[in-house]
């Protein structure tokens, strides 16, 4: 379904800089009209092109890597448009084009589930725009205003003379149209494809094994290579064989001071010799860490004197000293690989004066940076073809170390195409891990088992310290309190506490961080629901009923959580031997909820049944909704039941699916999903869900046997009753 | 040299007699349909079928392949995606990212060949392949479409 951007470099020159300004975005979003047709058809506008058969092709610049962004994309622009929705293919453009052309198609970054919200208001005016130049190539054509003019379906009809023509005859012409001064985007109420719950554009090729992912590519007279990274974080290579000798092997690289690539004929043979090859490490700094080394770190950090404030009201620590009854938990949530289940890989060729890249990317745009850095080439001699990703979850965005190391192996071999692929071994020793934190938390009850005060003491890692460093706030990590902060359209708490202390002790362990799926809301969320949980046994009371006291001056984040209650029937006993737990949060922007239920026979856990309510503002997919909040509570669960990466000796000790276990099939619940947009705003649906997966069964598996499970993950417990 | 037999079609390839089915699949016929995803049968990613059997093809060396065994494919399941399971599959709109689906379609084949009306329980038994995007509830329910649909055909 998706091409290779057909639209050559030489194309995209034209033009663009006229049509600067218009849309305060923090950038501005051109819609050259000017752009000259391409060999194939005219370029309406960055964003649409008509074929003279009548097919629309909608440009898509954020990745799809199965979260169904493409399609959304494509259901916001072809609303505007007024196109045949059966007409409508994709196409990405490349990083390297849009960087040519003042980066008229904007970010290309997929992460913080992003990829609609943030470009929803830009892509329907590329369509809007594009339809009035149609129509405006109509009009002249037939010598009449504009204004008396209707379009629909691709079509468009001059209403006093009943002529019309289709969007494939004027495209020509309309590329040619100069750009209206201002278009106006249809109110959501009145979508007719955006909205509805289309099914996915990129479904049929998934079914017979024609999509072509990464590490599908093939180039003529292209050789495999297979790496191996020092398995100790920090760690070096000192020395290794260069000459392999085993079958198929055509040249032993190293790759930067801390891998050895073997490039064979196929990947099978380099993995093969990879196995076989001595190589030398030097360790490094870090071969006594340990998981227990980095937990002592952790915990002096929830008793640390210094901390940086994420969110503050009254006075905790005094209120806390004065209340009737406290409450004090010490969580902890593991590092967590992405493991996606296509592996890292990409592709690349080098000559002495180009670079060039196929990959599975979430940000084009820092693929083509590492690339240039790799190649030592200038950005303009280098390019990227991004292609279908076998999943994303944070690991293929800010992390592009395996663009960098084909760039690197295939400098060694010029003109030769090399396709890297890591094996999962090396996946999962080689991740960007989500970040390790403990938490403690204490809370304060009046004699009515009112809370009054709350400190929650965060102790762990920053992601930002580690890969963004210039997003710091003067050596404060805001990401650390995602769904903890004191308001904001993005993350805020939604509890008001008279007396609240949040504060962070950062403590970086060796071990590299990065943006897992859900980020940091995925263990706040366990943290604060499962306290909540607890304070309201403490004070004996239901624990929705606990909540909503709090929850007044919060009515979106009341909503998703009175909506799950009431379809689990929460007020109603539940099945013999099912028990429930509740959880609530907002975070990408979107609020959230679910409730659980299990059951817990001999200390097996069941989960039967979970139901999830979401409010996103607004929603451009209710079907791919749907299948993203599913796939959050296999994202969730699979942490919260068996998500764990250890380490020892400076490295993980997790190598592959049989120790990294996850979800499947058999422990999979029933999932009913609400989508309750309340309009207003756009958040995120990727992401959130996954954060109250972990939380809503704990707090049902407390109910089921007593037992509060504060360290993550499950298996490492014993739900049986004592 | 090893003579194989994939989707009808005689193959010979050379090829180290050691190398897994899954490779010489995926390199040395560029049949890229079928996946890795893990090397060690744990995740279903590579399953095909040998002589109607799912089976994990990262595991199996070509040597332990007879000429006569019939090897089937995501490539050979249906010349247009017309199988009955991948029309279910197209129904529900299955993937997500669609790395696992290949495994995931050839498995359910695989369990509709043997049992015609699996129950939920016959499903989470036979499949047990990883999918990292969370499609499970709509492959249990595509299985149980096709599985209705066979029988409307057969019937
Ligand atoms: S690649 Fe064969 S089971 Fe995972
Ligand atoms: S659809 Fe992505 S792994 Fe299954």
């Amino acid at each position: 379904m998706l091409t290779v951007p057909t639209v050559t470099r030489r194309n995209f020159i034209v033009g663009s800089a006229a049509a600067l300004g218009g849309l305060s975005l923090g950038f501005s979003v051109p819609f050259p009209g000017g752009a000259q047709a391409d060999a194939i058809a005219p370029e309406i506008n960055a964003w649409v092109v008509v074929r003279p058969d009548e097919t629309v092709v909608i440009r898509i610049a954020r990745s799809e890597m199965g979260q169904g962004t493409l399609t959304g994309l494509a259901q916001l622009v072809a609303e505007e448009l007024e196109c045949d929705w059966s007409k409508v293919t994709t196409e990405y453009p490349t990083p390297g084009d849009n960087i040519a052309r003042n980066r008229v198609w904007g970010s290309f970054s997929t992460g913080g589930s992003r990829g609609i919200r943030e470009s929803q208001d830009y892509v329907r005016r590329g369509g809007a725009t594009a339809r009035e130049m149609l129509i405006a190539a109509a009009a002249d054509e037939w010598q009449v205003p504009a204004s008396e003019c209707m379009v629909a379906r691709g079509v468009i009809t001059h209403g006093p003379s009943g002529r019309s023509t289709t969007f494939g005859k004027v495209a020509t012409a309309a590329a040619g149209m100069t750009l209206p001064a201002e278009v106006t985007l249809k109110d959501p109420s009145t979508w007719t494809i955006a909205g509805k719950p289309l099914p996915r554009l990129d479904t049929a090729e998934k079914l017979t094994g024609k999509q072509i992912y990464g590490v599908d590519m093939v180039r003529p007279n292209m050789l495999n290579a297979a790496i191996r990274a020092c398995p100790v974080f920090g760690g070096r290579v000192t020395g290794f064989d260069a000459v392999s000798g085993m079958p198929g092997v055509r040249k032993v690289v190293q790759v930067d001071d801390t891998a050895v690539a073997v490039v064979a004929d196929t990947w099978w043979q380099a993995k093969t010799a990879l196995d076989n090859l001595p190589i030398e490490w030097d360790d490094g700094p870090n071969s006594g860490v340990t998981s227990e080394t980095i937990a002592a770190m952790l915990a002096e950090g929830l008793e640390a004197e210094e901390a940086f404030l994420g969110n503050e009201a009254g006075d905790a620590r005094a209120a806390l000293a004065g209340a009737a009854q406290t409450v004090t938990a010490v969580y902890s949530f593991p590092f967590q690989n992405h493991a996606t289940m296509e592996p890292m890989n990409a592709t690349a060729v080098y000559t002495d004066d180009r670079c060039e890249v196929w990959c599975p990317t979430q940000n084009g745009e820092a693929s083509l940076a590492a690339a240039a850095e790799a190649s030592g080439l200038p950005v303009e001699r280098c390019e990227i073809y991004k292609l279908h990703l076998g999943g994303g979850f944070g690991r293929r965005g800010n992390f592009q170390d395996y663009v960098r190391q084909v760039v690197s192996i295939a400098r060694q071999m010029p003109g030769t195409p090399i396709k890297l692929i890591w094996s999962r071994e090396e996946d999962m020793l080689h991740g960007a891990y989500h970040p390790i934190t403990q938490c403690k938390l204490t809370g304060g009850l009046d004699p009515d088992g009112n809370l009054t005060a709350l400190h929650m003491r965060i102790s762990g890692q920053s992601i930002l310290a580690a890969v963004r460093p210039q997003a710091m706030q003067g050596g404060r990590d805001p990401v650390v309190f995602q769904g903890l902060h004191a308001g904001g359209d993005e993350y805020a708490l939604g509890y008001s506490i008279d007396n609240l202390l949040i504060d962070h002790a950062m403590r970086n362990p060796p071990i590299p961080p990065g943006f897992w799926r859900g980020v940091n809301l995925n263990q706040n969320a366990i943290y604060m629901e499962c306290f909540m949980d607890e304070l309201a046994h403490a004070a004996g009371q239901d624990p929705l009923a606990f909540r909503r006291k709090l929850m007044a001056n919060h009515p979106k984040h009341l909503a998703v959580l009175e909506a799950v209650a009431e379809r689990i029937g929460w007020d109603s006993a539940p099945p013999e031997g099912v028990h429930r737990g509740l959880a609530q949060i907002m975070g990408f922007g979107s609020y959230v909820a679910a409730a659980a239920e299990v059951s817990v026979t001999d200390g097996q856990l069941r989960v039967h049944r979970i139901v999830a309510a979401t409010d996103p503002g607004h929603v451009v997919n209710p079907a791919q909704v749907e299948r993203q909040v599913e796939g959050s509570f296999v994202y969730g669960l699979s942490a919260c039941l068996y998500g764990e990466c250890t380490v020892n000796g400076g490295r993980m000790e997790q190598e592959n699916f049989d120790t990294y276990n996850v979800l499947r099939m058999a422990e999979m619940p029933a999932v009913e999903t609400i989508i309750m947009p309340s309009g207003g705003f756009w958040g995120g649906v990727g992401e959130p869900t996954i954060a109250v997966a972990a939380p809503a069964v704990l707090n049902a598996i407390f109910a089921a046997t007593g037992k509060r499970v504060r360290r993550l993950p499950l298996m490492n417990h014993d739900l049986r009753a004592v | 040299m090893a003579r194989l037999t994939i989707n009808g079609a005689p193959r010979d390839v050379e090829v180290d007699p050691d190398t897994p089915l899954l490779w010489v699949l995926r390199e040395q016929l560029g049949m890229t349909g079928t996946k890795y995803g893990c090397g060690i049968a744990q995740c279903g990613s590579c399953t095909v079928h040998l002589d109607g059997v799912a089976t994990r093809s990262c595991v199996l060396p070509v040597s332990a392949i007879g000429p006569e065994q019939q090897i089937v494919t995501i490539e050979g399941l249906s010349p247009d995606g017309s199988h009955p399971v991948q029309q279910a599959w197209l129904a529900l709109d299955v993937p997500q990212c669609g790395y696992c689906q290949s495994g995931m379609i050839m498995a359910a084949v695989g369990l509709l060949q043997q049992n015609g009306n699996p129950t939920d329980e016959d499903i989470n038994a036979e499949m047990t392949n990883i999918c990292r995007c969370g499609t499970y509830n709509r492959v249990r329910a595509a299985i149980k479409l096709a599985a209705g649909n066979s029988k409307t055909q057969a019937g």
